[in-house]
């Protein structure tokens, strides 16, 4: 049948994507062994390894730089990267547009300004309550700070089903601009000791990560990343538009509900443990739409594997460029993905349609 | 059936449906027709469930308020007036959009329905890049392939089809009618919000005519739209013919004057 010989005969771009998840992940480990391998100490990953097949055990600052600091790190890179990318993705879903992305409209933000009441006012908690919270107060703060901005944010800039990108970016700078405001409040007012905590948290960078951070993070961003992949279909009804998104028997409320939600939940825990790193949102999701489509079946999972292979990318410049001091990742983040982006948009002017 | 009952449809202070009831039947083109700002399109949303509205509306029995959106997509479909993608979609995956979950298996269904709307060959064209009325197509191959036979176990499937033709020309006019007209005869419903009266008269089975949120007239088309009542709905003087051998009711715009008499 004539039918039947064109679909085979079209590139179903369907199928790129899901060969793309096999290449990606191989990326992805390759670059992680590089992470692991690479650092400013000279400790050889190989030699530890042969060592401890072959019986002998490892030194103390082989097991330190390796166990404790470049494995941490490696694997709070890949959770950032991934949760970042996906949270783009997500949120270009949500808000039908190539442009939304949680640095550039303010979640981010908002999750730092959450982040940052937790360390200033944090101690004024109640003791017990302080107590229970304990290490976990960071992340939740920062987590409803940027849920309460997704919120405000939809709110504004979407009316009956449509979301105006004049509305949308504006609404995003000024929901940014504000919860910048509030933290410099804040900030003015914290002793100093907080400041200390406050610098070292806000330097945007990978350097200060541990076992704890990844145990507080880490949940958060999977189940966060888990819950995106079950979100394709009804992103890509919402492509179409609320009201044709409900005709064709999506749960309209259902899934933006828990698309704010999840871009919340990995955005907040992204920052609360990396600080704000920017452009692995915007520029992830539109490299991958290029090459596969903006199917959101394939696009999510490449995505978080992408993002993750990025920022560990960016953090292993980071650490090699000017070493043995290194780069804040979002400069290095920021660099490579600002020209990638006005590239992008140069070349896709036509089909972005803005 | 679709039924409507005492449905009223409000924009802020505006009343745009006034306690209005509307039915339609399955195996029959219904045509809603009025001037701009009528209340047609509103109608249209509020079968659908598009608009919040007091009164009830139920398609094949099920109250569309309490009915789960993937159950209500399995008995009717919607094309909307116009529809922006923001994402570099194929012609091809927007039509995959539609398909409901329990036929994805049959890759080949998005082809036929680009087929029948005249659309082979663009399966894998950008729907940024389409002319409108080739996205408007895409777009009924979408909503087709949603529903595409038009008695599923014995319950009809229903067509809303807001202005399916107001952005193509004539040829394309006439092939997206006859797709609907056929989707009626082969036992489906269609309920279709239309500006060109002749194409109205020429398919349709049942003509809605109207004017300022009401139903002013219900009928075929030449009981419906008679000089009197198309004169004074869109405050024209128009004068309406037949065709002597088969009675088909048509307008002929040269026989328009701007003012009624």
């Amino acid at each position: 049948m004539a039918l039947a010989d064109t679909a085979r005969a079209l590139v179903d771009r369907r199928l790129r994507a899901r060969q793309m998840h096999l290449w990606l992940g191989i990326l992805l480990a390759a670059i992680a062994i590089i992470s692991l391998a690479t650092g400013a100490s000279g400790t050889s990953l190989w030699s530890a390894l042969f060592r401890l097949a072959s019986g002998d055990g490892i030194s103390l600052t082989e097991r330190v730089v390796l166990w404790d600091i470049r494995a941490p790190r490696t694997l709070l890179g890949i959770c950032v990267g991934g949760a970042l990318a996906v949270s783009g993705a997500v949120m270009q879903g949500l808000f039908r547009n190539p442009l939304a992305d949680p640095g550039l409209l303010g979640v981010s933000a908002g999750a730092s300004l959450g982040a940052i009441t937790a360390i200033v006012l944090g101690g004024l908690l109640p003791f017990g309550l302080g107590a229970f919270l304990g290490a976990a107060l960071l992340p939740i703060l920062a987590f409803v700070g940027a849920w309460l901005t997704m919120m405000v944010l939809y709110a504004v800039a979407t009316r009956s089903g449509r979301t105006s990108v004049a509305t949308m970016l504006l609404a995003g700078i000024a929901l940014g601009a504000l919860a910048a405001a509030f933290s410099g409040l804040l900030i003015f007012r914290a002793d100093d000791m907080q400041l200390r905590e406050l610098t070292f948290w806000n330097l945007g960078s990978l350097s200060g990560s541990s076992w704890s951070k990844i145990l507080l993070a880490g949940p958060v961003i999977l189940i966060a990343t888990a819950f995106a992949t079950t979100l394709a279909h009804g992103l890509n009804g919402l492509a179409l538009g609320e009201a044709s998104a409900h005709h064709i028997g999506i749960p309209v409320q259902r899934t933006k509900n828990l698309a704010i939600l999840t871009v919340s939940g990995a955005t907040g825990a992204a920052v609360a443990v990396s600080g704000g790193i920017g452009f692995i949102g915007i520029v992830v999701p539109h490299l991958l739409r290029l090459a596969t489509g903006p199917d959101h079946h394939g696009l999510l999972v490449n995505s978080a594997l992408l993002g993750a292979s990025l920022l560990l990318l960016a953090d292993i410049f980071a650490r090699f460029v000017v070493a043995p001091a290194e780069l804040p990742i979002g400069i290095v983040t920021a660099l490579i993905g600002t020209p990638v982006f006005m590239w992008i948009l140069l070349r896709q002017r036509g089909v972005v349609d803005l | 059936m679709i039924a409507a009952t005492n449905i009223t449809l409000r924009y802020g202070r505006n009343t745009v449906l006034d306690d209005l009831s509307f039915q339609a039947d399955p195996g029959q083109f219904t045509a809603i027709v009025g001037p701009n700002g009528s209340g047609k399109t509103s109608l249209l949303k509020a079968l659908t469930g598009e608009m919040p509205i007091d009164g009830k509306v139920s398609v094949s029995g099920c109250d569309i308020a309490a009915t789960p959106a993937w159950h209500l997509a399995t008995l009717r479909a919607v094309l909307p007036q116009a529809t922006v993608l923001s994402f570099p979609f194929q012609a091809l995956e927007v039509v995959r959009l539609g398909q409901a979950r329990n036929t994805m298996r049959d890759g080949t269904l998005p082809h036929q329905a680009l087929a029948r709307v005249g659309l082979s060959g663009y399966e894998d064209r950008f729907y940024q890049e389409l002319s409108g009325g080739e996205q408007q197509r895409v777009q009924l191959a979408r909503v087709l392939c949603q529903v595409w036979t038009p008695v599923e176990n014995g319950t009809p499937r229903w067509l809303l089809l807001d202005e399916p033709v107001s952005s193509l020309d004539i040829g394309h006019q006439l092939e997206i009618m006859q797709i609907a007209r056929d989707y009626a005869n082969a036992g489906g419903g269609v309920i279709a919000v239309m500006h060109d009266l002749n194409l109205s008269a020429m398919f349709a089975d049942r003509v809605v005519l109207m004017k300022s949120g009401a139903i002013l007239a219900d009928g075929t088309a030449s009981n419906v739209l008679t000089d009197q009542n198309v004169s004074q709905t869109y405050e024209c003087r128009v004068q309406t013919r037949t065709v002597p051998q088969d009675e088909a009711w048509f307008l002929l715009p040269q026989g328009a004057a701007l003012r009624p008499d």
